[in-house]
């Protein structure tokens, strides 16, 4: 009995300490943001130091980050939903009529490494001025989501009792109608799992967005690494940067948890 | 009349778009940049491109920073993989119980790899900073030496690295506790009746039983972490000098910084053919292994 305590309490111990190690950054990110320079720079000030909201009000006053959480939402959600419209019609037939030669071509996006289409993409949208555009960037973010939203949805779709179908198509509804309305309202959890993973993908996405935005267009992660370059490291506005973009994705994470758990896993699922 | 039009060709009014998508925007850039890197082409200077064959192929296999970057992107792969797949199975299998916050730990443990990496680049940077970051702080109190941790030619990939596991042992860890669920209770039961340990359980039913959980993620991680790429250039852009540099960095300063775009194409097709053998290579091991077991 006491060696059941005592094992319980290692346990419970480790478990503790893991969590701390994987939050850490965070709690560091979040704790900086409210810091002067002078308190970042001092590590016995980690709990101790005066809050101060002025690296917030500096990024949006010196930065104009609004301009770039725009940009950032439009993208995103921009790309969601065009990939949402191809990903999820595509998932149904891929799922439905057993086309699995469709279905591994879009799969081998997930595998290819994304730099090798950067310079065509470039070039091309250089010489067709889409630089520095959201089409550009959701094109490009697209590609990205895609395939996980095929991923997602072909499995989801195939495990969709087909008898909802049959009787639609018994009513004399067209393959489409059947889609639309009855097979669309009940993907719903599906769904919410792929757009959530699109968003998040689009989000966070560096490498197309460094060379395909441009003054116009350009999105969170780039605005921030840009300021890194600045002669002096502002590490209170910057911790602050980093707080803000970080916060619309650990918000969805959270209240989400389910979906996302799920998403992440989707890869897995599939193999 | 539409209608039935439309219900003829449903399947292919279905998948067409997308597959057109990707055909447009994936397989036409690589036969692009398969051929660009036949050509020597800088765009900075307003020249065309020349046909110059194999030359950037040769180039590459004389130039030490390129055999540099392979050995980098071995490096990383290696570290990063090995650490990751022991510590993700290892808490994983520690978290397997239940307790209570198990659905509190979750999401801990999805906040490092839905986080934006750029900015958790940054994080670690102020982490790592040689004076004021909190790490040597930290190394200190334990009586190890302050480093140089991304500034220093030596420490930075294992710097690196910890960034990486830092990120990615959650995915395993998540998946692994997954698959763990899966798991029949009846081994366990004739074992104990066996009189089997703890260890011998782990040994022979656990870990053998988890063994296609662990085969998929470990492809995953491969994959991914051959193409890793936010988290290096946000933090050192594959410094200093180029001793943070994967083939996957290289490949983007010398297109994007050097504007060589030539050289880079045949860079990253090299890039390419690793990523997919690899790939392929781990696939192949998988079935064989799938039959075994």
């Amino acid at each position: 009995m006491k060696k059941g305590v005592a094992s319980k309490l290692l346990l419970s111990g480790m478990t503790g300490l893991i969590l701390l190690l994987f939050s850490f950054p965070f709690i560091w990110m979040v704790l900086s943001s409210f810091k002067t320079q002078v308190d970042i720079q001092a590590a016995d000030r980690f709990f101790k130091f005066t809050p101060t909201l002025q690296n917030y009000s500096a990024v949006f006053t010196q930065y104009d980050f609004m301009k770039y959480i725009v940009n950032s939402f439009v993208v995103a959600l921009g790309s969601t939903l065009f990939a949402l419209v191809l990903g999820v019609s595509g998932a149904y037939g891929i799922a439905r009529y057993k086309m699995q030669g469709i279905g591994l071509t879009i799969l081998i996006a997930r595998i290819v490494p994304g730099i090798t289409f950067l310079i065509p993409w470039f070039v091309i949208f250089n010489k067709l001025e889409m630089i520095d555009t959201y089409a550009a960037l959701i094109l490009s973010h697209m590609l990205v989501g895609l395939p996980f939203i095929i991923w997602i949805m072909i499995p989801f779709f195939e495990s969709l009792p087909l008898e909802i179908e049959e009787a639609g198509f018994i009513d004399g509804c067209s393959k489409i109608k059947v889609f639309l309305q009855l097979v669309i309202p009940i993907s719903g959890p599906g769904i919410i799992t792929s757009s959530l993973m699109c968003i998040i993908f689009s989000w966070n996405n560096f490498m197309f967005s460094i060379i395909l935005s441009g003054e116009k267009t350009k999105t969170l992660p780039i605005a921030v690494f840009n300021f890194l370059s600045y002669a002096e490291v502002n590490w209170g506005g910057l911790m602050a940067a980093a707080t803000i973009i970080t916060l619309p994705v650990l918000v969805i994470a959270l209240v989400a948890q389910k979906y996302v758990v799920n998403g992440m896993a989707a890869g897995a699922v599939k193999g | 009349m539409s209608a039935s039009w439309l219900d003829k060709n449903f399947k292919w009014v279905m998948t067409l778009p997308a597959l057109l998508f990707v055909l447009l925007m994936m397989v036409f850039p690589i036969i692009y940049t398969v051929r660009i890197s036949f050509f020597e082409w800088s765009m900075s200077a307003s020249t065309p491109p020349r046909w110059v064959g194999l030359e950037n192929y040769y180039q590459l296999m004389v130039d030490v920073r390129f055999w540099k970057s392979v050995w980098h992107t071995f490096q990383f792969m290696v570290y990063a993989l090995l650490l990751q797949m022991i510590l993700g199975v290892g808490i994983a299998l520690l978290l397997h119980r239940d307790f209570i916050g198990k659905s509190f730990a979750k999401t801990v443990f999805l906040l490092p790899m839905v986080a934006t990496p750029v900015a958790m680049g940054l994080v670690w940077i102020l982490i790592y900073e040689p004076t004021g970051g909190v790490l040597n702080h930290l190394v200190q109190l334990v009586g190890i030496r302050p480093m140089d941790w991304l500034g220093s030619v030596k420490q930075v990939i294992p710097s690196l690295v910890i960034i990486d596991v830092w990120e990615w042992t959650p995915m395993i860890t998540l998946i692994t506790m997954a698959g763990l669920t899966t798991i029949p209770k009846d081994p366990y039961e004739s074992a104990d009746v066996d009189g089997a340990t703890g260890w011998q359980k782990l040994w022979y039913i656990t870990l053998p039983m988890l063994q296609p959980t662990i085969l998929v993620a470990v492809m995953l991680r491969l994959i991914d972490v051959l193409k890793t790429f936010d988290i290096i250039y946000s933090t050192t852009q594959g410094g200093p000098g180029s001793s943070s540099e994967t083939l996957n960095i290289y490949g983007y300063v010398m297109a994007f910084q050097y504007f060589k775009l030539g050289s880079a194409s045949s860079l990253l097709v090299i890039f390419f053919i690793i990523v997919m053998s690899l790939t392929l290579l781990f696939m192949f091991v998988r079935k064989r292994l799938g039959g075994i077991s």
